[in-house]
């Protein structure tokens, strides 16, 4: 649990389904992460951070700008489209090999959490039932024009002015955003793939970051299929107790 | 490692059962092999019935079979490719008119039947 995590650049393929092995289906997201080229550390000496400089997704040169050319011609690399930073400890910089590609296997395991950053979809200019799921209002007794409108924006006199923050309609979407404790299903190392339980942040064809999870490690339960033992919690039969007593 | 991006298809291709079932149609009887845990130990359950409709989708694909068990009708939804199910037997071909059997809902008994295939 710290902030420095191993981690990958990858491209959301689209979502499909897995079986696990009790038959159960997981509707998944396929992300190719790899491979992942290094373009340059960072380190404490020269930058005062230690950080690891990964590239996905080659470009045309064409495409590239002459600082950009600059970057990558030095390590004999093609222009990457998708360059991030991952901030790592000083000491696992040294795994990493510049000009080198990051093995897919080496930095994920199946069946541990991921955190994924993407881009949302963008949705436009939204009103506040959508963008802050506001109730709006009632359809019938009497209610006019005023459906789906957010109601009162604040006080009278005092303060004379409406709050800051105050949730109104506005754009929506489009921005980073981070999902936490995913699970990672499979790693398909040949084909650079990782499945992801759940939806991810963007659409299809989007660049997204995924990372090893910051709060949230160990390796997932998913169901066996055999017959659980009931909970031996003490809280949990006095509360079932208690609760049959009070039928009674 | 290839450089190729993969695509869904060719990932939902992986997931697909390697030894296909005998071909089946709406309206055939089979005998379906589900694989069930008893403690330590697996072993298969026979679902025999009629095959009430096909849902079709590559790695997606079901199949939905309705028998009659002790005067209820219960139908299950089987999808295609789960590794829960061991085989499926086809016990008879079924001549149907239909690509999807709901009338077999309303039918008991003698009406319920159907015409096998000659």
């Amino acid at each position: 649990m710290s902030a420095f995590r191993t981690g990958l650049l990858g491209k959301k393929l689209g979502m499909t389904q897995v079986f696990t092995e009790q038959g159960d289906r997981k509707a998944v997201t396929a992300i190719h992460a790899g491979p992942n080229v290094v373009i340059g550390k960072r380190t404490v000496e020269k930058d005062g951070y230690t950080a690891v400089r990964l590239g996905y997704g080659e470009k045309p040169l064409r495409l590239a700008n002459k600082p950009e050319i600059g970057v990558f011609a030095k390590n004999n690399l093609a222009p990457q489209r998708f360059v991030r930073e991952l901030r790592l400890a000083g000491a696992d910089l040294d795994k990493y090999e510049v000009g080198k590609p990051v093995p897919l296997d080496a930095v994920f395991k199946p069946g541990t959490y991921v955190d994924v950053i993407g881009m949302s979809k963008g949705k436009g200019f939204q009103g506040v039932m959508k963008r802050h799921r506001m109730p709006g209002f009632r359809n019938t007794h009497g209610t006019h024009e005023f459906f789906r409108h957010g109601g009162s924006i604040g006080c009278r006199l005092t303060p004379g002015r409406v709050h800051k923050g105050k949730r109104m309609p506005g754009h929506m979407g489009a921005e980073r955003k981070t999902l936490q404790n995913l699970t990672l299903l499979g790693v398909i190392p040949e084909d650079n793939v990782l499945l992801i339980a759940g939806s991810v942040p963007g659409g299809k064809n989007g660049y997204v970051v995924v990372k090893n999870a910051m709060k949230r490690t160990g390796v997932v339960k998913l169901r066996t299929g055999e017959v659980q033992e009931k909970s031996k919690n003490p809280m949990k039969a006095s509360k079932a107790s208690a609760a049959s007593a009070k039928k009674k | 490692m290839s450089d190729a991006v993969p695509t869904i298809a060719s990932i939902e291709a992986k997931q697909q059962r390697k030894n296909p079932f005998p071909d089946f149609r709406v309206g055939d009887t089979v005998r379906v092999h589900v694989l069930i845990k008893e403690g330590e130990k697996e072993r298969a359950q026979v679902f025999e019935g009629v095959v009430m409709k096909k849902h079709h989708g590559d790695a997606r694909a079901s199949f939905t079979v309705r028998k009659v068990s002790y005067g209820v009708g219960v139908e299950r939804i089987f999808p295609m490719h789960t590794p829960r199910i061991e085989k499926v037997e086809v016990v008879s071909h079924g001549r149907v008119r239909r690509a999807a059997l709901y009338y077999l809902r309303d039918r008991a008994g003698k009406a319920a039947r159907i015409r096998e295939q000659d």
